[in-house]
Formats: C-alpha cells, sequence, structure tokens
C-alpha cells in the first residue's frame, strides 16, 4: 500500500510518500507561509526523485484540520484534484493525531497545541498504549488554562508538541503540577510522514473518502458566522 | 493544428460562485456548471470571504465532475486546464488555483492562469463567432469598472478605470439603503422599470482630466444623502424612482464614456462584459446609442454575464495558443491588474 500525505496546516509545508512501512520521501520546509507557491513544487520534487507513478499509490493523505483555515485549504484542494485526477481514494488525517504520532509510542500523554490565536488553542490529549495510538481527549479549540488543568487531572507526565509550544511554554512550566517534557526539533512540528504512516492504519480499517466529500474540519465556525450567531443570541435574550 | 480541436477544463472561484466549465477551441461551450452561493452570502448582505471559500472546497469537486458529465469527455479529452488566479478574494482563488494545478499535474496537462475581467471580455466570444480583435469593450460588475480596447486576443489598452466604487458595488449598496435584497443590481434593475428615471436629479460624475475614468461614490453619496433628507422629513421614499434614477445616472456615464472612446479610436465593434452588462437599462441604452452611432453593439447572455468558467475556458484557450503556460509554483494574485503576467 502506497500513500501520498500532505500538510500545510501551520507554518509547516510537508509531503511526504509512504509504502506500507517505508517512508520513500519526506520533504518538510519551515520558513514562509506560501503553501501555494511551494506545496506542489515540493511534491513534485520529491515524486521525481523517487521516480514515483502517481496513479500507483492506493490513497492521498491530507492534515484535514485544524489549522490556518487557508492552509487546511491549499492542502486539502490539492489533494481534491490529485483525488479527482487520479480517481484515488482521500483520507482526512485529524492535524492533532499526526502531530501526535510524530511521538509514536512515548510514555505518559502526549499533548500536541497549535496557536489557535483568540487566547486559545488547538489541542488533543493522546497515549500510546499496546503499540496504538488511544484518544483520550478529541481535538478542540481550546483555552490553555483549561488544558493545563485537564492534563493535572489526568496526573501523568505530559510531552508537548506543535507551534503553540514556544507561545505558552512558560505558562505551562509555571502551572503544571506534573512533569513536562517538550518534543525536540525532528518531533515537534508537522510532518507529512507521520500524517502518512497515521493515514496508513486509517486505510486498513477503511477508513477514506472520497475526493469530492473531503473537506476540512476548521474546529471553528467564521468570524462572520459567529459574530451573527452572538447577535441572535443577543436579541433573543432581550425578547 | 488550426483544424484540431483544443479542449479547455476551466475553474473559476474568485467570488461566490465556484464554477467549472468545459470548451472547445475557445467559443464552444460543451459544459458550463455554476454553484452559486448567493443565498448563503445573503444573510450578511454581502459576500463573506471566509465563508465562500469554505463552500468553494465543499462543492469544487462535483462541479468540475459534472462539468465533465455534461460535456461528455473524461479528463483523458482534455488538452489543458484554465483557471482564474486573479484578480478576486484571495482565500476562494486558492482553492481553485490549488485545485487546477493539482489536476494538471496529476494528468501533465498544461496549466493556463487567467485574468477574470480577460474572462468577463471573452464571454463576448462564446456566442459572437465572429467577433475578433480589435474592439472596445466595457466592463462593469460588482467588483470591477474598465473601458478598455482589446487590440487582441489577451491584449489591453486600458483607457479608463473607476476611481472608486465599482459600477456594481454602487448599485449594491444603493439596493442595501432602500431595503433590497442582495445582490442589489438585478434588484435595482427590475425596480426602476416602474419609476422615472428622471424624477430625481443625480449627479453624473466626470473625472477631470481623464475623460475615460469613472468615479460612483459621488451618486452613491448624493442617494445616501436624499435618503436621509426625505427620512427627516417624515416623507416616504419613491423607491422606483429613485432606482430608476440611480440607474439612469449611472448608465448614462458609462454610455457616455463609452461612446466617446468608440468616436475617438474610431472603433466599430462595441462590448459590454461582467454582472453588470446583464442589466436590462444599460443594455437598451447602449443599444440605443451605438445604433445612433452605426457601432455594432455585442453583450453575453445573462448566464455569461455573471462570473462562470465557459469565459475562463474562452480566455484560456487564447492564452493556450499563444504558448502561456503556468508552473506549479503559480500563486493567487488577489489585486492581479489587467494585462499583467505573474
Amino acid at each position: 500500500m502506497k500513500i501520498l500525505a500532505l500538510d500545510s496546516s501551520g507554518m509547516v509545508a510537508s509531503v511526504a510518500v509512504v509504502q506500507d512501512g517505508d517512508l520513500l520521501a519526506e520533504y518538510t520546509i519551515n520558513h514562509k507561509k506560501t503553501h501555494s507557491q511551494t506545496l506542489l513544487p515540493m511534491l513534485d520534487a520529491a515524486v521525481q526523485m523517487i521516480q514515483l507513478k502517481l496513479d500507483t499509490i492506493d490513497a492521498i493523505a491530507v492534515a484535514a484540520g485544524p489549522g490556518s483555515f487557508t492552509g487546511l485549504r491549499i492542502g486539502s484542494a490539492t489533494a481534491k484534484g490529485l483525488g479527482l485526477a487520479l480517481d484515488k481514494p482521500l483520507i482526512g488525517v485529524p492535524t492533532t493525531q499526526a502531530l501526535a504520532y510524530n511521538l509514536y509510542g512515548a510514555a505518559g500523554v502526549i499533548c500536541p497545541i497549535m496557536d489557535a490565536r483568540r487566547n486559545q488553542v488547538y489541542t488533543g490529549i493522546y497515549t500510546f498504549t499496546d503499540g496504538r495510538m488511544q484518544i483520550v481527549e478529541d481535538q478542540i479549540a481550546a483555552d490553555i488554562r483549561q488544558v493545563i488543568e485537564r492534563l493535572n487531572e489526568l496526573g501523568q507526565p505530559v510531552t508537548f508538541c506543535g507551534d503553540g509550544v514556544c507561545v505558552y511554554q512558560e505558562q505551562i512550566k509555571a502551572q503544571m503540577q506534573i512533569p513536562v517534557y517538550f518534543a525536540p526539533a525532528h518531533l515537534n512540528q508537522q510532518r507529512a510522514g507521520a500524517v502518512a504512516a497515521l493515514a496508513m492504519e486509517y486505510l486498513k480499517e477503511g477508513r477514506t473518502q472520497t475526493a469530492a466529500e473531503h473537506k476540512p474540519d476548521y474546529l471553528r465556525v467564521s468570524q462572520a458566522e459567529r459574530e451573527r450567531q452572538e447577535r441572535l443570541k443577543r436579541e433573543a435574550g432581550l425578547l | 493544428m488550426s483544424s484540431e480541436k483544443r479542449k479547455i477544463l476551466a475553474i473559476e472561484t474568485s467570488c461566490d460562485e465556484t464554477a467549472a466549465a468545459v470548451v472547445e477551441n475557445g467559443r464552444h461551450v460543451l459544459s458550463n456548471i455554476i454553484s452559486s452561493q448567493i443565498e448563503l452570502h445573503r444573510l450578511y448582505g454581502g459576500v463573506v470571504p471566509e465563508i465562500a471559500s469554505r463552500n468553494h472546497i465543499e462543492r469544487i469537486n462535483q462541479v468540475i465532475e459534472q462539468a465533465l458529465k455534461e460535456a461528455k469527455v473524461t479528463l483523458d479529452d482534455i488538452d489543458a486546464v484554465g483557471v482564474t488566479y486573479g484578480p478576486g478574494l484571495v482565500g476562494a482563488l486558492l482553492v481553485g488555483v490549488a485545485e487546477a494545478k493539482a489536476i494538471s499535474y496529476a494528468r501533465n496537462l498544461p496549466l493556463v492562469g487567467v485574468h477574470h475581467i480577460e474572462g468577463h471580455v471573452s464571454a463576448n466570444y462564446i456566442e459572437h463567432p465572429e467577433l475578433e480583435p480589435p474592439f472596445l469593450c466595457l466592463i462593469v460588475s460588482g467588483g470591477h469598472t474598465n473601458l478598455v480596447i482589446v487590440e487582441d486576443y489577451g491584449v489591453f489598452r486600458i483607457l479608463g478605470t473607476t476611481r472608486d466604487d465599482a459600477a456594481g458595488e454602487a448599485f449594491d449598496k444603493v439596493a442595501r439603503a432602500i431595503g433590497l435584497r442582495y445582490p442589489g443590481g438585478p434588484e435595482i434593475d427590475k425596480l426602476s422599470r416602474e419609476g422615472n428615471p428622471q424624477a430625481i436629479s443625480f449627479p453624473r460624475a466626470r473625472v477631470e482630466g481623464a475623460p475615460y475614468d469613472f468615479s460612483f461614490s459621488g451618486v452613491k453619496s448624493a442617494v445616501l444623502n436624499y435618503i436621509n433628507q426625505q427620512n427627516m422629513q417624515g416623507k416616504d421614499i419613491p423607491k422606483a424612482d429613485l432606482a430608476a434614477s440611480f440607474q439612469q445616472s449611472v448608465i448614462a456615464v458609462l454610455v457616455e464614456h463609452t461612446i466617446k472612446a468608440a468616436e475617438e479610436f474610431q472603433i466599430h465593434h462595441v462590448a459590454i462584459a461582467g454582472g453588470v452588462a446583464a442589466n436590462r437599462g444599460l443594455r437598451n441604452a447602449m443599444q440605443a446609442a451605438c445604433e445612433e452611432k452605426n457601432l455594432r453593439l455585442y453583450y453575453p447572455s445573462p448566464i455569461y454575464c455573471t462570473d462562470n468558467a465557459a469565459m475562463i475556458g474562452a480566455a484560456a484557450y487564447y492564452e493556450y495558443q499563444k504558448g502561456v503556460r503556468h508552473g506549479w509554483n503559480l500563486n493567487a494574485v488577489p489585486n492581479l491588474r489587467l494585462g499583467e503576467h505573474v
């Protein structure tokens, strides 16, 4: 089984090809958010280096959110276009699951945190038991204080990763009552290799989508919708 | 080469229509699918960029698949992929651009990025096989107002542009002020048929030293002031008369500039394009003025005036024939200028 994977959910742009248990290619850039210009040339470079025939892949995986709304759509539209053109299924991998999968086998709990602005992080809580990733808390947009509270409650050592670490590291160190670790450089950011490896598990379980039905999971409504809902609530309260 | 038939798959997502089409040799439309989001944006009184982008990604594959199906072709029959890469809403454009790049990459097809306004101009080629450059074209839509000489396919000499609001934007704002629903252009056009265009005198703005430029913020402000005054005096607003008078003042300037340019540059073929080109008042006034001056007027059917991908396929064909090819690094360019190639 061969999976081509994309992740453009954050600052990182990353593409990878995994065949069964082997990572054939991975190309990751953590430079500027110019994914529209870089993602497909990066994929092309990887494909050429490993002389990949695109029609031999079994599925296209993409980090499906949360993340930058525009970044997610660049990844999703690229995956959808490839899926349509190659007639291949898509696998939408939750971004924080893929981030946690970077730390496969780690003891304690894994807590990816992505800076979501508005004093929030996109996060989830994961553990590895019996060689499988378990979801303790599914991904969500939450206040970092709530996340810290929940982790203290769980009482197990925590390894953090994700771009939220540099924003909240000091607060985490100050408020966590249990040992915390921060993943090193090669494991703390989005990597399409992890998206592909996790997608392989999804594929075995038949958790695929058609290219047409795939859409990003933003974990948030748009600002206009949020403001409209708030206004309707206020008006309902006044009546 | 000339006898060969080139089929282009075209994609357009620059604003609030998700569209795909298959066009043969730039003139023959095999399919033209438009998934409109107007109802979604009506809740907000205008296009919400993030909502537009989200809906594009949810609809784009279905729209493309439908376009291929209706054209009775598969990607094996397609010679190139054309896509709007600007101007427009950046998040919305990016969906179409990323999708088009991925399809052309996976199928090893040439990629042709198209300027949205060049698409609108090219909509005229679809139903007028005899129309060829050079001709004069007035492009009027919710986001654009340009008067150009189309010197050759994809080659434009810009005579005038708007200094502030686009014509369609002024329509939308005035419509909102008198309680008409979004988008306001067609609503004003409809209502103005019941009103007297001479009832209220609104200014017909000219830009000093730039005979072909437009300015619509003045007339828009005059309308809003009129509404305020009526309200303060406790008087009803004669909506149909207001719509007719406002529309008349905008149309008069559009027609006057166009005819003046046709005479100065000795161009006998005149076209109009863009969403406002579907406005009946504009079509009738332009037709009458052109007949008086012995000019031939071209305009697309309403379905090709609104944002659509068939017009992008028409424009892409002529760019393709000129050898234009974009790379896998093609980006969305929200402020792309007409005639500019990035």
